[in-house]
């Protein structure tokens, strides 16, 4: 069977959803909201690849949804007293490097339990951000929306950066040692170790590429709307896990790939609209995106359990 | 006439896959008697334990308790007969006291029933006092020393009523002190007409101890004597004595200079602590390292690998001393290490044979951390074939390859750094006889070619057969360095802790 059998799955999935939408509601197909659908998710995307680097190395990182708030704020914050666009992204990408390498010591320095760490770190930055702003949006400048473009240019522009990072990771998980070492010590930390990676090197490296992941994705999230709410973030650390677990990453680590994660993101983003415009009541969305991570697992769980028997 | 023995087992067999680990045991054991069994790793003990346990039906002879056959024995029903098992690792509850690790063994079981907490003291209290065991039964068991926590054990074994009691090795981690404890308390159950079953690799401890000793050997039981009747020689001779079943490449190396030398060499982060170990491994020589298990092989080779720094003594590469601190350094010196248990750390077995054979050597074969994927796939194929490994190609998952293909896989790892000394920690365990004799093969052409070899094996006649030289280890020491052509018996008595310290050939 092929390499990337378990991603095609989940792109013959989406086909499916795509052809009956294209026969019960072709009005889906409409360019400028598939546009914005597609922008608005560009940086959920970007936060996703993340993840799947961080599940890949056998790790997870609740706390991305409180980084993207923190770092959402900061570069807002920015932005509002006249620093440059790329002041503000850079600034961005650096909180969230910070905050990704605060994680990264605590699992890798002190080997404590990414899923305890992270949770801890999630409620600290949340609630520190709530008693620093008290939940008061950023307004932003004009010239920061959309980088001072048109609209449609500006949702292009993310839709390509996002395009872009997606591809470069994969390549480099490919086809750069470092991709090597993150497989190797997701699958097996000690026999990683016989053979000269450091475990503990990998592991805090995958945290600050986290980190730093949000960051963007944060700041590609804020040009996107006149103001920044500190609440953003809010649920993004479970969408993106569903979209990496969906798209065939391993959630006990060592196995899986981005374009899994984007396939799997792409598939649980369709849903809402879809369900607009087959009109299906809303309230099925959440219950729908459930039973398509809940058969992922369970036809992972089914197709590894037959290769053991 | 004289009652039934408690225990009587028969013409017993058992396999495990292709294994034939029990193939005809005759083994019986009488009220009030200590009967010590004695044998080489893998003889059979340990599946002998199983079935009178319960945990393994045997595909056939008999099992008989009190003079009635059983048949389908479970946990359950043979702890109802009378058996218990004190292992050499208690499996208690750390984190309850000992009153109610007591209690979880001896009550009936529901989770409804109210607990009465005083009874439960009080019951606990008679069942280390009957046993001689100054043990609060308030004390949580995380907080009692490993000896404690076998008494604990035999107190539930005694409060269940056991008739039967198997000990295996029990006093593999206990002190002097601890051991005499120990033994007082055998000596009760016997007197108290419980039959013990006494597992150990201590000879000294079967002669204090034991009324009558059997003597197993590859999966048969050899001989039963009363201990009175027979001596240590003579004992060792039983254990060892089997026809050499298997040739072996005949070695044609001639050792070169010293490559490897160890002095004083001695390391506590162990679970075995290694103590005082001074050898010298040549170019072109296979140095067998034999012992029983736990006799530290593999924690000396952790340290020379450097996983486990060495806290004393010396050890020179070509002359030059050397400070291990990781496995990187270990590399770097020309040291490589096939660990044993290949399934958990030899190969990565999700992943393609190629990035198993390329992954101790990234750095040197992927320059710029750019992979490099059709050196990788070179590298591969000419371990494929000069190793012969049997697989669908360098693309092929380690996993869908047979134990000793994998473990060639994990070799060509390791030949890839191009080491000086390769240490082999049981190379050949688990593998089939036609991948043993090929890796047997591979390790004569790489002495040959000039590397020093340490061979780590618990296979008594691959040792023998292969090794230019054997040093042999007891309780963290080498106890002897004999030469290549050393009989069995005297590398047993050495790995017993019997042997003279030996002089290098």
């Amino acid at each position: 069977m092929s390499r990337y059998f378990r991603e095609w799955s989940v792109a013959g999935a989406l086909g499916v959803l795509l052809i009956v939408l294209a026969i019960f509601a072709p009005a889906f197909f409409q360019a400028q909201p598939l546009l914005s659908l597609a922008a608005a998710e560009a940086p959920t995307l970007v936060i996703a690849c993340g993840m799947a680097l961080v599940i890949i190395c056998r790790e997870i990182d609740i706390s991305v949804g409180s980084q993207f708030s923190v770092c959402g704020v900061c570069a807002g914050l920015l932005a509002a007293h006249h620093a440059p666009t790329a002041v503000a992204l850079a600034a961005a990408i650096g909180t969230g490097a910070c905050l990704g390498a605060i994680n990264g010591a605590l699992v890798a320095g002190l080997r404590l339990p990414s899923i305890v760490v992270t949770l801890a770190t999630m409620m600290t930055w949340r609630e520190g951000l709530n008693w620093w702003r008290q939940g008061e949006f950023v307004y932003l400048p004009e010239h920061l929306q959309w980088f001072g473009l048109s609209q449609s240019a500006g949702q292009w522009t993310l839709i390509a950066a996002a395009g872009l990072l997606l591809v470069a990771l994969a390549l480099a998980l490919r086809h750069l040692t470092a991709g090597r070492f993150l497989y190797a010590v997701g699958t097996d930390m000690e026999a990683a170790r016989l053979a000269g990676v450091s475990p503990q090197r990998v592991k805090f490296t995958t945290f600050v590429t986290m980190g730093a992941l949000t960051g963007l994705a944060a700041m590609m999230n804020v040009v996107q709307s006149p103001q920044v709410d500190p609440k953003s973030g809010t649920g993004l650390e479970l969408k993106t896990i569903a979209a990496v677990v969906v798209g065939g990453v391993s959630i006990s680590g060592g196995r899986g790939s981005l374009w899994g994660a984007f396939v799997g993101l792409l598939l649980l983003a369709c849903i809402s609209p879809a369900l607009t415009h087959l009109h299906i009541e809303a309230y099925w969305e959440k219950a729908i995106q459930g039973a398509i991570i809940l058969l992922a697992v369970v036809a992972d769980g089914v197709r590894t359990r037959r290769k053991k028997s | 006439m004289s009652p039934p023995p408690l225990l009587e087992l028969r013409g017993l067999l058992k396999s495990y896959g292709g294994v034939r680990a029990l193939r005809g045991v005759d083994f019986d054991l009488r009220a009030g008697e200590v009967h010590a069994l004695l044998g080489e790793n893998g003889a059979g003990k340990s599946t002998l334990i199983k079935v009178v346990t319960g945990a393994h039906q045997p595909d056939g002879g008999t099992v008989s308790i009190d003079g009635q056959p059983v048949t389908g024995l479970t946990p359950a029903s043979a702890r109802k007969l009378g058996v218990a098992c004190i292992y050499q690792q208690p499996a208690l509850f750390p984190d309850l006291t000992v009153a109610e690790n007591i209690a979880l063994r001896l009550e009936p079981t529901s989770g409804f029933r109210r607990v009465a907490w005083a009874a439960r003291r009080t019951r606990a209290q008679q069942l280390l006092d009957r046993i001689g065991a100054e043990i609060s039964p308030e004390a949580e068991i995380r907080t009692l020393a490993m000896p404690q926590q076998q008494l604990v054990e035999i107190a539930c074994a005694v409060g269940a009523g056991a008739r039967i009691v198997i000990m295996d090795e029990p006093t593999a981690s206990l002190t002097q002190k601890e051991q005499h404890l120990l033994f007082a308390v055998v000596h009760d159950l016997r007197a108290h007409g419980v039959g013990v079953i006494y597992i150990s690799h201590r000879l000294e401890e079967i002669f204090g101890l034991a009324d009558r000793v059997t003597v197993l050997r590859d999966g048969q039981s050899i001989s039963t004597q009363a201990v009175a009747a027979i001596d240590e020689a003579r004992l060792i001779q039983l254990m060892v004595g089997r026809e050499v079943t298997q040739i072996y490449p005949p070695s044609e190396s001639a050792p070169g200079e010293v490559v490897l030398s160890l002095s004083h060499l001695g390391a506590s982060a162990t679970p075995t602590r290694v103590r005082d170990i001074t050898f010298d491994v040549r170019a072109g020589e296979v140095f067998g390292l034999a012992g029983l298990v736990g006799a530290g092989r593999t924690d000396l080779a952790r340290v020379l690998f450097g996983l486990v720094p060495a806290d004393s003594g010396e050890i020179r590469l070509q002359g030059q001393p050397v400070h291990l601190k990781s496995p990187q350094d270990a590399v770097a010196h020309g040291i490589a290490c096939v660990p044993e248990d290949r399934r958990r750390h030899g190969v990565v077995l999700e992943m393609p044979v190629a990035h198993n054979m390329s992954m101790a050597i990234h750095s040197r074969l992927f320059p710029g951390s750019w992979l490099r994927l059709g050196a990788e796939r070179r590298l591969a194929l000419d371990f494929i074939r000069d190793l012969s490994v049997k697989c669908h190609g360098p693309e092929a998952p380690a996993g869908s390859l047979s134990g000793g293909n994998q473990q060639k896989v994990s070799l060509a790892r390791w030949l890839a750094t191009k080491p000086k000394v390769l240490i082999l920690d049981e190379p050949t365990q688990g593998v089939d006889v036609g991948a043993k004799s090929e890796i047997h093969r591979i390790v004569r052409r790489l002495a040959k070619a000039g590397l020093a070899v340490v061979l780590i094996s618990s296979d008594l006649p691959e040792v023998l057969g292969m090794s230019d030289r054997i040093g042999v280890m007891c309780s963290g020491a080498l106890t002897a360095i004999l030469p290549g052509d050393a009989d069995a018996a005297t590398v047993m008595a050495a790995a017993l802790g019997k042997g003279s310290k030996g002089k290098a050939a």
